[in-house]
């Protein structure tokens, strides 16, 4: 499968030779656990595992929690009680799927931002880059829809201001939006869909897992020089990578152990640390909430929402240009879009022939910028919409957009970067002295 | 150990301030160090059927707890009343029966009441519903640290009440001030020019619920009111959280494995990279 040479499977039984003839399954199994991976990944390079070993836990909790879950406006908050009392275990289901929900966009936002440090989205992975962007989109659409299910007061008011965002569309907006809620406001028919579509696009994401694998193992792994593994022959592959298994399975392994060892730690002691409390308040139309936030994994987003305000002179500049089609609200809703949008672009709006950001001196400082952007951006997303915390806001998204949009694109020309070193060997050897022999 | 460990998912934690705003003017909230705080804690039972008295005699002439049902006062970890208790306990309630179409006396099997008054909310979930004030600057470090929650929300809610503050002297005909409670209204008098209250708390509908020598306890344990009320907000923090010494215990369990299997597999790992990768150089 890969473009790195290396030792296809043969079968070798009579058995295998049958079933080789007519599906080649133990053949993919086989190249992909022997998946020649460049043997100088650090340990940013574990997150995938542990996205998919969430993915998985979502999956499997998920699927005992909806034996005891119904979903109907009248019932569903009380159900989520009857998990919580009366089921075997039920609690510790619902706490691991509810922490487990951060600990997937914990483990994504690394990942992303691994691939943001090292240019793992450069070419030739453009389209693991994308399709990991659509995996992202289809999570926040999961993890949104599953906040709605328990019937709290932030999932009722949560989903009436998400939802109203696409209300905000000029012209086919209120059209959208009714026909995302099947009906007028959010009530019985909304939670049935949503039940619905929580329960499925997890599998969409978990085929989009599979092209995402697909398409990282066909151009083979980043790491972190950015520099090739050489393919020119299977010696020379061998000296840059190692079998994904067992060098890399049980190095991921271990990591998970030691992530899984803090999760449960705060399932056990803390579970509802990182929820918000009114979630315990039954569902009430009537009462809207003093302060109405989403989860922590939206609130950097949620914060360039809420970012560009009408007196904010782009937003004003724009809304004059477009006949007032473009107002604030809906260039709140563009912007949040948008912050995505750039992120998914930056293979073609980084414009540096160097791709791991190790080598890149000025790009090592404007992308640790970025990190704190994206905690500020976080933090001040639960903030309320009132000074210092609209400028600070305005300030961290207008920064979001500058990276992708102005930084990237000129580092590209104005830096100097230094040299990386020419193969993965060349790397790996100047960290690490050569191992004793055995004995 | 708790604390190394809080600080260390502290960096993951931080940014999880999504329970973060306290909603309008801050209360006032006294932090009360409960018996179940932190890893090692635990509901203390005789404290619980102690609470379950003062909510039986006190709180439940309005209130309600219509998620929680009454057989599980002989849980372990809970109350943990004898069956012939919580039997006894059941039969004080006329439960309407839809079978029968007609009332019956409750069994141990049928939930608490619903909230017999309609302004009085369902105290079920009342201990965790209340946890949402998260300092310093929305960080939730403070809750993280001193582990300040909807219990010490409640305490302070029940212990709270005072006279009228200067700005308003006569208050808000038929409510009560209470410097814990945020959610209610504010005279103007009481407020800046840019209309923020100027004082702690707000006015709320229930009067003070408490005074002291109020319940008679068997064993003549202190009753005044704080004493009283750090019974019953334990009692209403089992009813909110019931499998909370479960979760705690299987925690422990969880941790300790992969703890573990944590080092078993550095070591695996370590063992097995010897062959390819030797020390780290001392330059890089």
């Amino acid at each position: 499968m890969a473009g790195i040479p290396h030792d296809q499977y043969e079968p070798k039984t009579g058995g295998e030779k049958w079933l080789f003839k007519r599906l080649p399954i133990v053949g993919l199994i086989h190249s992909t656990l022997t998946l020649p991976t460049p043997k100088n990944l650090n340990w940013m390079w574990i997150w995938g595992i542990v996205l998919t070993f969430c993915l998985a836990m979502q999956i499997v909790t998920g699927i005992v929690l909806a034996m005891h879950y119904t979903p109907h406006v009248d019932y569903a908050f009380a159900s989520v009680e009857h998990i919580m009392r009366n089921v075997n275990g039920g609690y510790m289901l619902r706490y691991l799927h509810q922490n487990g929900a951060s600990l997937f966009f914990v483990a994504v936002y690394l990942h992303i931002f691994r691939g943001l440090y090292y240019g793992s989205y450069k070419a030739p992975r453009e389209v693991t880059w994308i399709i990991g962007m659509l995996i992202y989109l289809a999570m926040m659409a999961t993890a949104f829809m599953g906040y709605v299910l328990p019937w709290g007061q932030m999932s009722f008011w949560g989903a009436t201001v998400i939802t109203g965002l696409f209300g905000a569309i000029p012209g086919v907006g209120e059209s959208i939006q009714t026909w995302l809620l099947g009906g007028p406001a959010v009530d019985n028919a909304t939670l049935n869909r949503f039940f619905s579509l929580h329960y499925l696009l997890p599998f969409v994401i978990a085929a989009l897992v599979a092209i995402h694998i697909w398409a990282f193992h066909t151009t083979g792994n980043n790491n972190p020089t950015g520099v090739e593994v050489r393919r020119t022959s299977k010696a020379e592959a061998e000296k840059d990578t190692l079998p994904f298994w067992p060098y890399f399975v049980m190095k991921d392994l271990f990591a998970l152990a030691v992530i899984m060892a803090i999760f449960f730690a705060i399932v056990g002691f803390m579970p509802n640390y990182l929820g918000h409390p009114d979630n315990y308040i039954e569902a009430n139309p009537l009462a809207t909430p003093a302060h109405i936030v989403p989860e922590w994994y939206f609130l950097p987003f949620y914060a360039i929402l809420r970012a560009f305000t009408a007196d904010v002179w782009v937003v004003q500049l724009v809304q004059f240009l477009t006949f007032g089609i473009i107002d604030a609200k809906f260039f709140g809703v563009l912007a949040m879009f948008g912050a995505i949008a750039v992120m998914a672009l930056a293979p073609w709006l980084d414009t540096s022939s160097v791709r791991s950001g190790r080598y890149r001196p000025m790009f090592k400082m404007w992308f640790i910028l970025l990190c704190i952007d994206f905690v500020v951006l976080t933090w001040v997303g639960a903030r309320p919409a009132e000074f210092p915390y609209d400028w600070i806001s305005l300030i961290a998204s207008a920064y979001w957009f500058a990276y992708f949009l102005v930084i990237l694109p000129l580092l590209g020309v104005i830096e100097k970067p230094q040299a990386a070193p020419a193969t993965i060997e060349d790397d790996f050897k100047s960290h690490y002295a050569d191992p004793t022999p055995a004995e | 150990m708790f604390r190394k460990l809080a600080i260390s998912a502290v960096s993951a934690l931080v940014m999880g301030s999504g329970a973060a705003m306290a909603a309008g003017a801050a209360g006032h909230i006294t932090d009360v160090p409960f018996s179940w705080e932190g890893p090692f804690g635990k509901y203390d039972e005789n404290q619980l059927q102690r609470g379950l008295q003062v909510y039986t005699e006190v709180c439940s002439a309005c209130h309600g707890l219509k998620f929680v049902p009454i057989r599980s006062l002989a849980e372990e970890g809970g109350p943990h009343l004898p069956a012939d208790q919580v039997r006894a306990y059941a039969e004080q309630f006329d439960i309407f029966d839809a079978e029968l179409d007609d009332t019956r006396p409750g069994k141990p099997t049928d939930h608490f009441p619903m909230s017999g008054l309609s302004n009085a909310p369902d105290l079920s979930l009342m201990a965790k519903a209340r946890a949402g004030f998260h300092g310093p600057a929305g960080t939730g470090i403070s809750q993280l640290v001193n582990g300040i929650g909807g219990a010490e929300y409640i305490y302070s809610l029940l212990t709270h009440y005072e006279e009228n503050p200067e700005c308003a002297p006569d208050g808000i005909d038929g409510f009560y001030y209470n410097t814990a409670f945020s959610a209610g209204g504010v005279p103007d008098t009481c407020k800046d020019e840019k209309g923020i209250s100027t004082i702690p708390g707000s006015w709320i509908a229930m009067g003070p619920p408490l005074s002291d020598e109020q319940v008679e306890f068997q064993n003549g344990e202190p009753n005044t009111v704080s004493a009283m009320a750090q019974d019953v907000t334990a009692f209403l923090m089992w009813t909110a959280e019931p499998k909370m010494m479960a979760r705690k215990q299987a925690g422990f369990t969880a941790v300790i494995f992969l703890t573990i299997l944590s080092v078993l597999l550095y070591l695996s790992n370590k063992r097995l990279w010897a062959g390819v990768k030797g020390p780290k150089k001392k330059h890089a």
